[in-house]
């Protein structure tokens, strides 16, 4: 199975990326954007066919390593 | 005194670092990430800065779980003193021995300047050479600087003078470098075992090199 995880500054924690990101896409005339979050997406193969295992492997590496739960939330889509 | 320096691929202080603490009269041992053990006469750890592993994923957030870290956090929970400079500060954040975390610059620049910083609290065994609200002239370097706690801990560590250094002007008001939280440039754990501080204080040394206000720094772990 394949764990795809996104992980976001959470709301409330500034993010600077998404502000400059933000920034330039008004400066390039591009109406109507309310908030722009710039994140990162890790996809992690498993070699387990059970999707609850897989999906709670995929939380443990995410609470140890792949995301720092002070300023960062995640999510895990399993495929 | 004897002064572990830890070295992980990618750490580029050490020997500044080292060099620091000989300058100072402490004797230094250089500590690479894959030992598992400290040798038995460590007095205190200091975790250099640099871009340990690239900076992938997070700034230390790779080193956290070098071999060494482990003895480390160890050596931190039985009271052993250890010091987190730059790079050092972020391992020591994502190895929870500190609390809060660092967060790209603001302005998502890489900022390397002289920088005044304001000693808030100097009852510890680090900054206890320093006058509370002295302003110190300290190199600072990094990207990923911007400290952030959120509400309800910044009252505890404010409230437990965990806070050690604020960034700020000549006269010692605090002024906004990178984004941190409340400008603060340093701080440390609970016990006041566990210290970390952004800027560098193992650059200023020399007068050539424009400020010696990091001897006094240094120097309070051997007083």
């Amino acid at each position: 199975m394949t764990a795809v995880v996104n992980i976001f500054l959470k709301d409330g924690v500034l993010d600077p990326q998404g502000k400059a990101a933000h920034h330039a896409l008004d400066s390039l005339g591009f109406a109507g954007v309310d908030d722009v979050r710039i994140g990162k997406q890790i996809i992690i193969k498993l070699d387990t066919d059970d999707k609850v295992k897989a999906e709670a492997e995929a939380k443990e590496m995410c609470e140890t390593l792949l995301a720092n739960t002070v300023i960062e939330d995640y999510t895990i889509e399993i495929n | 005194m004897k002064v572990a320096v830890l070295r992980f691929p990618g750490t580029n202080c050490e020997f500044d670092t080292q060099y620091a603490f000989e300058k100072l009269g402490y004797t230094t041992e250089l500590i690479w990430h894959e030992e598992d053990t400290l040798p038995s006469d460590i007095d205190l750890v200091v975790v250099p800065g640099g871009f340990s592993y690239g900076d992938y994923l997070r700034s230390g957030s790779i080193a956290r779980f070098s071999p060494i870290m482990k003895t480390v956090i160890q050596f931190a929970h039985n009271g052993g003193k250890v010091l987190g400079i730059c790079n050092g500060f972020q391992i020591l954040t994502e190895a929870g021995l500190l609390p809060g975390a660092l967060k790209r610059n603001n302005n998502l620049h890489f900022i390397s300047k002289h920088q005044n910083l304001c000693v808030i609290n100097n009852d510890n065994a680090f900054l206890n050479q320093c006058e509370k609200g002295e302003v110190l002239n300290i190199p600072i370097a990094h990207a990923d600087g911007n400290y952030y706690i959120d509400e309800e801990d910044f009252k505890q560590i404010e409230a437990n003078g965990q806070i050690l250094l604020r960034y700020c002007d000549t006269q010692g008001n605090p002024v906004v470098v990178n984004g941190s939280v409340t400008s603060i440039a340093g701080v440390c754990n609970e016990a006041k075992n566990v210290f970390g501080l952004m800027p560098h204080p193992e650059r200023a040394l020399e007068v050539i090199l424009g400020s010696v206000d990091g001897i006094r720094m240094l120097k309070g772990f051997s007083a």
